[in-house]
């Protein structure tokens, strides 16, 4: 996908207001919400901090390309436990859990706290959250069930800390 | 809520062959006589008699049922259909849910103060049954069959005897040219018999919200849409002296910038509709290059009368300290005689309690687009009161209401913030300015320094026992915020519990005037109440030497009359409900049946608000090093007879109880010479994921109308912990946020 934007201009408001991709949301504009994460390269990330610039050569996944269909395991999982309350945060909450999943197909409480505790959801549906992330593990889908990268733990200090 | 005889159905055949059924009824005005909804602009006039939803079944089958109310997470675009559903006897699989248009033939299209379920619970389901009574009509007079013979199931009519059965889809046209009952003379089913109600439905948008479709207000896009960001001065009212315009319409992608003068703020103390405010608009063609802009804005501003050192969080606290001790401007009430009781009493305990302003900061930012184009006006809100919204724009552009379209788009959360229209008059009004279609968008430090807060107070209370224990006196000189003897918005408080159950009670206040806006948040009056009457409770318990929930069943035992005051706060409580949630409380925790570990206690606490009884304990451990973990929390509930979305309840209460420990912890506004210092989330903190308790959730149900669970959860959550944190440590918190004394999460 080709884009004319600014250079500085944060990926979030590439994705949203020049592709046309409003799946991926603003919340605070300084990494503190993670109701932006998307992927690049597989690995969560706050989309409102990082330009266009820095974001260009990577592979960027948002929430409406992580399945063709909503049939991501983590997607299967959100809509059996109903997850959402006003549902903001949830397309941030699923990108970070998907890429946990990729990480650590099974993943302990404190695996999730680790890797979730950027993602803030002011409706206040962490219970939920934590239930379909340990449905989604058990859904044994493809998805998610390759064997633990041995990044991982590196991967979820840098998105507890909010940033790539 | 008895239906009366001023309701009717109106009933339209529509093209393809399907039919239509509206409710009038005058739900709206009798939520109205219970309790104004909490805050909010009210449109002029009292609500008209108009439809609560509609039902459509195309021959197909397939049934729309149309929601009428503002989606803001709180579930009713899901839970309102669901009660017409069941009493059509239809298949949920086969039910479509639509949102609809705001529209006057819809009727008080209002999100707030928890109304939708009791609104909805009586006349929705008539709605459903209306529908079902025709649809038998229709198909017992094509078999020439009494109708009494006929059943329905599924969305079928059967006739055993003669072993026939319809669809509804085949005879919706039929059914449609009958003339229409009195909806309150239709059959309604047996609870007993629910397949819908009280079984776990999950959220109609759910699919989209996994998917990231484009469904909240600030995904709206339409053609030619430019985009804007509106900046105001940091003090309430403060006016534009002159700006460096010339410079920032040259910048990047900027196509108008212009300065707005906002109309006229009448009154001394802050109104709830303030208009448009003043402030600099900048439209850009992406809302990045707008927001870009602001940072090269140089401003000069006229401050206005707020701008004041007295308009500072520290200059408050020392002149309440001060009033206290002034004879109060006023008393609301006084019962008995409570200064000859406290110098009477065998032990007096006094308290000087204290809570902040806090902002509503739901994640989706305030935004509003706007399409001004031939004199008529078309927009796309998230507002709880779009009518207020509406009626707001239609004075301030001159424009009748009719020619303003409003569509209403789900939420990001809205916790009483979207009752207030401020982005929806700038949004018309600067779509009106530029004649082009725009989206405004609030930066998230827009949003925490322009909020309607929730006010902050302080009451300074003294209790009084008699030599057995028993609590004989009960003073509180309220501190709060306005003008004169007139509160501002949200920030008054009546008489309440344990008004009736102590022989002598008074409740006196002093106001100091405030230079920022005030609003209804969640649980209105009632998130900061709880917490002083519940810890000041335990405080008189533990001086009189008696376990909490001794003494609490205590003052339960009388009155056998309800407590006064409004409904969406502590008025008209039945005694013996709350006792019995209190019980069970008592029961589900193992209250005082445990040994705790050393550093961990419990705290109980109840209040009753929007119609709902709920008593909480939470299970506490505390550091040497004052670091807080909330281990677990027990919550029961009685809001009547039926739980109409139990997955959904239990997914709202959980959310109170966190969104509570949020508000507990770390959550203030402070002010500095009228400006507000908070900017964002790392100032303004929410609770996260590894701090969250265990959440058990049970529901008493009780022989009464089902009422709403929006906000009754979360009040007592804050005392229940501070209690705990008492059991724990014997340390006494009377002010809030906890953070102020050192404590943080563990």
């Amino acid at each position: 996908m080709a884009v004319d934007a600014p250079a500085d201009m944060p990926l979030l408001w590439v994705l949203r207001d020049l592709l046309k991709l409003p799946g991926t949301k603003y919340g605070c504009g300084i990494g503190q919400c993670a109701a932006c994460t998307v992927h690049l390269n597989g690995a969560p990330a706050r989309s409102c901090t990082i330009t266009v610039e820095a974001a260009a050569k990577s592979r960027i996944t948002t929430i409406e390309g992580l399945s063709v269909d909503g049939s991501h395991p983590v997607q299967i999982a959100w809509m059996d436990v109903d997850v959402p309350q006003c549902g903001y945060c949830q397309s941030g909450q699923i990108m970070a859990a998907a890429a946990l999943l990729k990480r650590t197909p099974n993943p302990t409480d404190k695996d999730i706290d680790d890797a979730m505790d950027g993602n803030l959801c002011r409706c206040g549906t962490y219970i939920r959250i934590r239930q379909a992330i340990h449905k989604a593990a058990s859904l044994n889908h493809p998805m998610t069930s390759k064997p633990a990268a041995p990044t991982k733990k590196k991967a979820a200090v840098a998105a507890k800390k909010g940033g790539l | 809520m008895a239906m009366d005889r001023r309701s009717f159905i109106k009933l339209t055949a529509l093209a393809g062959g399907g039919m239509l059924v509206g409710l009038y009824s005058d739900a709206g005005a009798q939520a109205a006589e219970r309790g104004r909804p909490a805050g909010g602009q009210r449109p002029g006039g009292p609500p008209p008699l108009a439809p609560q939803a509609f039902i459509s079944i195309a021959p197909d089958g397939t049934v729309t049922i149309m929601a009428g109310r503002p989606e803001i997470g709180q579930g009713v675009k899901t839970m309102m259909p669901m009660l017409i559903a069941e009493e059509l006897d239809v298949e949920w699989k086969h039910v479509k849910v639509t949102q609809s248009k705001l529209e006057n033939k819809y009727g008080t299209q209002f999100s707030g103060g928890s109304f939708g379920t009791p609104g909805a619970w009586e006349p929705l389901r008539r709605v459903g049954a209306t529908g079902r009574h025709m649809l038998v009509l229709a198909a017992s007079q094509a078999w020439n069959v009494p109708a009494s013979e006929c059943t329905t199931e599924s969305g079928r009519v059967f006739h055993k005897p003669s072993n026939r059965s319809v669809g509804y889809g085949e005879i919706a046209t039929k059914a449609a040219a009958l003339p229409t009952p009195d909806p309150a003379d239709v059959k309604m089913k047996d609870p007993k018999d629910y397949k819908i109600i009280g079984h776990s439905t999950r959220g109609v948008d759910v699919p989209d919200i996994v998917t990231g479709k484009p469904i909240f207000g600030i995904d709206v896009s339409v053609p030619g849409m430019l985009y804007a960001v509106f900046h105001k001065c940091p003090v309430f009212g403060g006016t534009v002296a002159s700006a460096n315009l010339d410079e920032i319409k040259k910048l990047p992608g900027i196509k108008h910038a212009f300065v707005v003068d906002g109309t006229e703020i009448k009154g001394n103390v802050l109104p709830n509709d303030p208009g448009l405010e003043p402030g600099i608009a900048i439209v850009a063609d992406s809302w990045w290059l707008a927001q870009s802009a602001r940072g090269k804005l140089k401003v000069k501003w006229n401050e206005g009368r707020w701008a004041d050192p007295a308009q500072s969080s520290d200059a408050f606290a020392t002149r309440a300290l001060e009033l206290s001790k002034q004879p109060p401007t006023k008393t609301i009430r006084n019962d008995g005689d409570v200064q000859s009781a406290l110098k009477g009493a065998a032990k007096v305990v006094e308290g000087a309690y204290s809570y902040p302003f806090i902002a509503h900061a739901p994640l989706e930012p305030q935004n509003c687009t706007a399409s001004f184009k031939d004199g008529k006006m078309e927009i796309w809100s998230t507002s709880q009161i779009p009518q207020g919204g509406r009626s707001m724009v239609a004075r301030l552009l001159n424009i009748p209401e009719s020619d303003i379209t409003l569509h209403m788009l789900r939420a990001g959360g809205a916790f009483g913030r979207r009752l207030y229209n401020d982005y929806m008059v700038e949004a018309a009004w600067i779509s009106k300015t530029i004649g082009a279609p725009v989206k405004l968008v609030w930066s998230r430090e827009d949003d925490m320094q322009h909020d309607y807060y929730r006010p902050g107070g302080f009451q300074f209370l003294k209790g009084g026992l008699d030599a057995s224990g028993n609590l004989i006196a009960w003073d509180n000189h309220f501190i709060s915020y306005g003008e004169g003897e007139r509160f501002a918005p949200w920030g008054n408080m009546s008489a309440e519990f344990p008004m009736k159950a102590v022989p002598n009670y008074a409740l006196h206040y002093t106001l100091m005037p405030l230079g920022v806006k005030t609003g209804a948040l969640r649980a209105p009056g009632s998130n900061a109440y709880a917490f002083v009457i519940q810890s000041f409770l335990d405080e008189m318990a533990h001086a009189a030497g008696k376990d909490p929930v001794v003494f609490l069943t205590g003052l339960l035992a009388s009155p056998a009359s309800p407590t006064g005051g409004p409904p969406n706060q502590g008025g008209g409580m039945n005694v013996g409900r709350m006792r019995a949630v209190l019980e069970l409380v008592v029961e589900k925790s193992g209250w005082g049946k445990r040994k705790l570990p050393k550093g961990t206690g419990m705290g109980v606490a109840f209040y009753f608000s929007h119609m709902g009884y709920f008593a909480e304990v939470a299970q506490v451990s505390v550091s040497a090093g004052k670091q807080v973990k909330v281990e677990h929390v027990w919550v029961a509930g009685d809001i009547g007879s039926q739980i109409v979305n139990p997955g959904a309840a239990e997914n709202m209460v959980q959310g109170s109880i966190v969104d509570g420990l949020s508000e507990l912890m770390s959550q203030e506004i402070t002010l500095d010479h009228g400006r507000v210092k908070q900017t964002n989330y790392h100032q303004h903190q929410m609770l996260r994921m590894h701090q969250t308790p265990k959440i058990e959730v049970f529901f008493n149900k009780t022989n009464n109308p089902p009422t709403g669970l929006g906000e009754p959860a979360m009040p007592p959550l804050l005392p229940a912990v501070c209690n705990a944190i008492f059991a724990a440590t014997g340390d006494r918190v009377r002010s809030l946020p906890l953070s102020k004394h050192g404590y943080d999460w563990a």
